[in-house]
């Protein structure tokens, strides 16, 4: 039964996830506190842990659950759920129907999705940026220390900017937040 | 059959030195397949750009697929697919076999309990990094709105509506809009 969660569940990311690991959040999200996979504190530990390895961020996710939830089979199918609609996709269009990608109806299509996308991932981090601060809306608290240290890290974060082109690497404020975290909740 | 293992060998190695996902492997990708291996011409690699981004899934494995398929055919993009996920499988289920006894230690739990908040940063500055991409015109940015709106009442009430049936709406009202501009264009030349 679980692997037919699994199975379904990793489907509806692969299928619907466009533009890229961010934007695939959101509903990763929806479907792991759906099934009561994950919290979604550990969700956000396991997107950290997924930006810091190697590979694609929707890969390294699917494998982690998968496995958490169903051992090494359970890694194999909610990976391959996750990966088989791409790739099942770009097989057919290469093969069938290129016209498709250059209509114009269907970039309209797209360009819906995507701007419902980014209002969706817009929500998604003002809500978990949110309720880290003050907790949940049934549960209102107001947390000092995530406070402060949730206006030092964008502080810096976007200041870097300002400094170097680039700016900070996601893996340097990973890093960064992790040693700060122990510095205000203590390392006992 | 040695052009099945070149294509897995190097996926394997993109998806191994990638730090991130998505986006930033295309550099890499670019390098190996277009400059060292000549597997693709440079215009190719920008098609496989926009295709990625206008198909689901993760954008390594858009790009492995059709890298594969265009050199070896069918048993190519699986060798190159299976490539560029085998790193990170490895990696996390590595990770998964421990982390729950390694978020038991107090100092871990306290650092990612710091962590979270800058995942909250990493995901608000990718939704403002896809905001400047949108284009600045009536449709998309109401639809934008919408979606953003809908999806902050969805998260504070806990209501049953995927994000999937967002998705879908939104892409259906462009489609409707895009087709009746259509026909006023047509009118409009009669």
């Amino acid at each position: 039964m679980i692997y037919l969660q699994l199975l379904i569940g990793f489907l509806r990311v692969g299928l619907f996830s466009f533009g890229g690991a961010y934007a695939a959040i959101p509903l990763i999200r929806e479907v792991v506190l759906s099934y009561g996979w994950l919290s979604d504190d550990k969700l956000s530990y396991m997107i950290a842990v997924s930006e810091s390895t190697p590979g694609s961020i929707i890969v390294n996710l699917a494998t982690y659950i998968g496995s958490a939830q169903a051992g090494v089979p359970g890694a194999v199918l909610a990976t391959a759920a996750a990966v088989l609609p791409a790739f099942l996709i770009v097989v057919l269009l290469t093969a069938l129907f290129k016209k498709a990608v250059q209509s114009e109806l269907f970039h309209a299509a797209l360009d819906g999705m995507k701007a419902c996308v980014t209002g969706v991932i817009l929500a998604t981090g003002a809500y978990m940026i949110l309720t880290g601060c003050f907790g949940s809306a049934q549960g209102f608290s107001a947390d000092v220390p995530a406070i402060v240290l949730t206006a030092a890290l964008a502080a810096v974060y976007f200041g870097a900017r300002k400094v170097r082109k680039n700016g900070m690497s996601p893996i340097v404020l990973i890093c960064l937040a992790g040693a700060a975290g122990v510095l205000a909740y203590g390392w006992r | 059959m040695k052009t099945l293992w070149t294509l897995f060998f190097s996926f394997f190695k993109i998806g191994l030195f990638t730090f991130g996902g998505g986006y930033a492997m295309i550099p890499l990708i670019e390098r190996i397949c277009v400059d060292r291996k000549n597997w693709i011409t440079h215009e190719e690699m920008m098609n496989i750009t926009v295709l990625a981004e206008s198909t689901p899934g993760p954008i390594a494995v858009n790009c492995a697929t059709y890298v594969g398929l265009k050199r070896k055919g069918l048993a190519g993009a699986v060798a190159a697919t299976v490539g560029v996920v085998f790193p990170s499988f490895c990696i996390l289920l590595l990770i998964s076999f421990f982390f729950d006894r390694f978020l038991q230690i107090a100092w871990v739990a306290s650092a990612f309990r710091g962590i979270k908040i800058a995942v909250g940063i990493l995901i608000a500055d990718a939704g403002v990094r896809m905001l400047r991409k949108t284009p600045k015109k009536a449709l998309p940015i109401s639809v934008l709105l919408c979606a953003c709106a809908a999806m902050l009442a969805i998260d504070f009430f806990s209501l049953h509506v995927s994000t999937i049936v967002l998705m879908l709406v939104s892409a259906a009202v462009s489609l409707l809009v895009c087709l009746a501009g259509r026909r006023t264009q047509k009118g409009a030349r009669k």
